[in-house]
């Protein structure tokens, strides 16, 4: 029982990297981008194309990855996106579908469907034996550190930094923020380039620890949505306590039957949604 | 003589519907001008066009001589026009000091600091790190004229600093005015109360239906003249 | 109005006379003739049409049929009920199933166990509504693609019905081929035509300007005292029904129904794109966009992958440049509003000349 609720936990880590830039995107812009699976997907490919090509290690495909993302997200929320904001949730929903159905094609077009994965060198086998009998395996166990990292990262730079405070600022109040001489557009843009790093480290990682074939985005996004509900929206720490919820719940539900594994934990999604649907750690908004 | 700020026939639209309908206004630097007129008279659609937060616009708009129409609300600021925006509207989820950082973004230069913003009023250096939305009524107007001058503007635009604060609190915080001016600050005040605004200004307009009905020296102009370019009769 | 002393620049005060409320135009009467004349078309088709096609055209208007009802009832729920939603296959998939399990388990003939299905649909869905009202926005739709991937999950293990590789419509193995069509073609091509004109007619009442208030500005809508949570709880079962309806007769005419074809969210994404395409919130909207896509579905549907990615880049690109659709973009264009609900306020006319 101990062993699956630590593979919960753990399995806990790599949710929270598809949910951080989700829950980045959707605080700082209302936006909600049902494409983050395929994302996600797409940086695994990445990184899987680049390294048949390179023999380096993923640790460093990973790193070399992140500005590229940075990059490519930064672009994408200025030349698509940023037409898509306003009251009406319905174009940003309709244009990140869109692209999910162009990235999950594209890819199928590209590498056909069969599953693919990182060559690790074998770390996705390893495992560590802690005191008390329990194993553990490394690599998921390094995903919940940079998890973790990554979670006190953002919270830090939101609370400590003048562009966190810039997101902050105009994720409260678009209009005065441009007021005091903030370019929303250009602090939008910058806030998806950080989300589709997130996103790639979150590909990498997705596809050293398993397989990933190109219909796998929607069942990501569907994680990274209920990790940031059960959260509570406007935390960082939240989503990732959250995403350790909905981890651990898959797991015992794995643990009951194969078959309801994931249902259970969509059942306790919508229960969270039912009792108390601001999330167990909300940040309240003026 | 030539004003710092001067518009001439300016429009103002928000979609179909006229807002303004024709505004000639000018403001000389170092004077305090008050805009007085009931709801829905145009007064913060007035300011509001000024920093570019309305952006649907006829007419003209020069500051210090040059045209401004049409320019983003952060290119305004950067040129020198701050806003006190009717309603406080601080950043509900940021400090008072990170709200008055904001301020700051468009840094000039300036007398203008944290240190001096927090000696003129005392109440908020005691609750810098206070979520906004903690303070009361008058603190956050306090704390919203502080985030306007942050930038060092060269004027002000206070719009309605009077709304829903009790009289003492609104004397307490008009005190502070002329120590603003102090330095030649330039100030537009937006007022539903005629007496503070006839008292704090040295001209007044006021505003009828989205028309200046009315303008003068606030000294000279009698309580019938006012009532009967506010009221429109 | 007083005669107040007028101000420089008081725009002319307007002319003397009756105002009309005018609710059709031109162009809509033309419509209306041409839409009757298509419906009668169709409606005998299976008598005029070559020997060797009838039955694949039959079968083709169909599914245009449960495309068309699936488009109708979303444009319905997001267009003017304010609802986006990705999770409608919920309510396909469950009509299906439902009019499956009770024809081949409950000895019920199937035609009459579409329209049960269709209720029990829009009898589930009130209970989920309160689980899907909680969420607003964005989050409402990925909110109701998690619901129906719960269905769909669920029926995945139910073994009773073929659990993850579905089982097929065995209580039609009686009926002969032809009446079956037949059967299906007519119920098919009624129901669009119904739910068609069920949902203009509803638009153009009292209740639909309430709902549009209700799109426009929830608020505003309550403080003229509409009851918000009544009516988007109306049209979300109403919406529900509509679906399910749709899915118990895709599936009479497909024969054979698993969890992957009935819950896929595919269902909603070519929804979305027809009612895009179309225009939302316009009616017209998903009947343009499913012919749109339908008939590309026939030329490029063989393109498999290719096909689907040019589909994505449509959406995307009508989504930013024609933000009303290609058919609000064509109406803005030549004034032609076929589906009159606007009222319109004709200044000065004549009583007398109607």
């Amino acid at each position: 029982m101990i062993e699956t609720l630590l593979q919960g936990v753990l399995l806990g880590g790599l949710y929270c990297l598809f949910a951080l830039g989700q829950s980045l995107m959707f605080g700082v812009m209302r936006l909600t981008n049902t494409a983050q699976g395929d994302f996600i997907v797409l940086g695994a490919y990445a990184a899987i194309a680049a390294s048949s090509v390179l023999a380096v290690s993923p640790w460093l495909l990973a790193v070399a990855l992140l500005p590229l993302a940075f990059g490519f997200g930064y672009l994408l929320q200025r030349l698509v996106l940023n037409g898509t904001l306003g009251r009406d949730p319905l174009p940003s929903l309709v244009v990140t579908f869109g692209l999910s159905m162009v990235i999950q094609n594209g890819l199928l077009e590209a590498f056909s469907a069969d599953p693919r994965s990182i060559e690790t060198a074998g770390l996705n086998t390893q495992s560590l034996a802690l005191p008390g009998g329990v194993a553990v395996g490394v690599l998921p166990l390094l995903i919940f550190a940079i998890a973790a990292a990554a979670t006190a990262g953002l919270q830090w730079f939101f609370g400590h930094t003048n562009m966190g405070l810039a997101f902050r600022a105009v994720s409260d109040d678009r209009e005065i923020a441009e007021a005091m001489g903030l370019d929303a557009h250009r602090v939008y843009a910058r806030a998806t380039g950080m989300a589709f790093g997130l996103i790639a480290l979150a590909g990498v990682l997705q596809a050293m620890r398993t397989t990933v074939a190109p219909s796998d985005g929607p069942l990501l996004l569907l994680f990274a949505f209920e990790s940031v509900i059960i959260g509570g929206m406007g935390s960082f720490w939240g989503t990732f306590v959250g995403a350790l919820l909905l981890g651990t719940t898959q797991q015992i539900g794995f643990r009951l039957d194969p078959g309801w594994g994931i249902w259970l934990g969509h059942i306790v999604f919508l229960g969270v949604l039912v009792v108390r649907p601001q999330g167990l750690f909300p940040r309240t908004r003026g | 003589m030539s004003a710092l700020l001067r518009t001439s026939g300016l429009t103002a639209f928000y979609g179909d519907a006229q807002a303004l309908f024709g505004i000639d206004f000018a403001l000389e630097a170092g004077e305090t001008i008050a805009v007085i007129g009931a709801n829905g008279a145009g007064k913060s659609t007035f300011l509001k066009s000024l920093t570019g937060l309305v952006r649907s616009l006829g007419g003209q708009i020069e500051l210090r001589g040059k045209t401004i129409v049409g320019l983003p609300p952060g290119e305004i600021v950067r040129r020198g026009i701050a806003l006190v925006p009717e309603g406080r509207r601080l950043f509900p989820s940021l400090s008072v000091e990170e709200n008055l950082r904001m301020g700051a973004f468009a840094r000039r230069p300036g007398p203008w600091t944290l240190e001096r913003v927090y000696s003129m009023f005392p109440a908020l250096r005691a609750r810098r790190q206070a979520p906004a939305t903690a303070l009361s009524g008058g603190q956050q107007q306090m704390a919203a004229i502080g985030r306007a001058l942050m930038s060092n503007p060269d004027v002000l635009l206070c719009d309605e600093l009077s709304l829903g604060l009790a009289p003492i609190v609104v004397r307490e915080i008009y005190a502070a005015l002329p120590q603003i001016c102090a330095e030649g600050m330039t100030v537009v005040i937006v007022e539903q109360d005629v007496a503070t605004a006839q008292q704090m200004s040295r001209h007044l307009y006021c505003f009828q239906e989205g028309r200046v009905a009315l303008q003068g020296e606030s000294a000279a102009l009698s309580r019938e003249q006012i009532s009967q370019a506010y009221f429109g009769i | 109005m007083t005669p107040a002393a007028s101000l420089p620049g008081d725009r002319a005060a307007p002319p003397p006379g009756p105002l009309r409320v005018r609710r059709s135009g031109r162009g809509s009467r033309s419509a209306a003739v041409a839409a009757l004349l298509l419906v009668a078309a169709a409606a005998t088709m299976p008598w005029w049409a070559p020997e060797d096609s009838a039955s694949s055209w039959m079968r083709s208007l169909v599914e245009f049929s449960c495309y068309l009802m699936f488009a109708v009832m979303w444009n319905l729920l997001a267009g003017y009920g304010g609802m986006v939603s990705i999770g409608q296959q919920a309510w396909f998939g469950l009509g299906g199933y439902t009019m499956l399990m009770l024809a081949n388990f409950g000895g019920i003939n199937p035609f009459v166990a579409v329209p049960l299905g269709a209720v029990l649909a829009g009898a589930v869905a009130v209970p989920v509504s309160f689980v899907a009202f909680r969420l607003q926005g964005g989050y409402f739709a990925i909110g109701s693609w998690v619901i129906a991937e719960v269905f769909r999950l669920g029926f995945a293990n139910l073994s009773a019905v073929g659990g993850g590789s579905g089982t097929s419509l065995t209580a039609l193995r009686g009926i002969s081929k032809a009446t079956r069509e037949l059967a299906t073609y007519g119920i098919a091509l009624a129901s669009a035509v119904a739910m068609v004109a069920l949902v203009y007619l509803f638009l153009r009442s009292r209740r639909g300007l309430a709902l549009l208030a209700i799109r426009d500005n929830e608020v505003a809508a309550e403080s003229q005292g509409i009851d918000v949570r009544g009516m988007k709880l109306a049209v979300y079962v109403a919406a529900a029904l509509g679906t399910g309806l749709a899915g118990a007769l895709y599936f009479v005419g497909n024969l054979r129904i698993s969890p992957d074809a009935a819950f896929q969210v595919n269902w909603s994404a070519f929804a979305i794109f027809m009612v895009v395409i179309g225009g939302i919130g316009r009616i017209e909207g998903p009947l343009v966009g499913a012919a749109v896509f339908f008939a590309l579905n026939r030329f490029l549907g063989d393109y498999g992958t290719w096909y689907l990615l040019g589909l994505g880049l449509l959406a995307i690109v009508v989504t930013i440049r024609f933000k009303q659709g290609l058919w609000g973009w064509v109406q803005q264009r030549t004034a032609l509003n076929l589906f009159p609900i606007q009222r319109i306020l004709d200044p000065g006319v004549d009583d007398a000349r109607h």
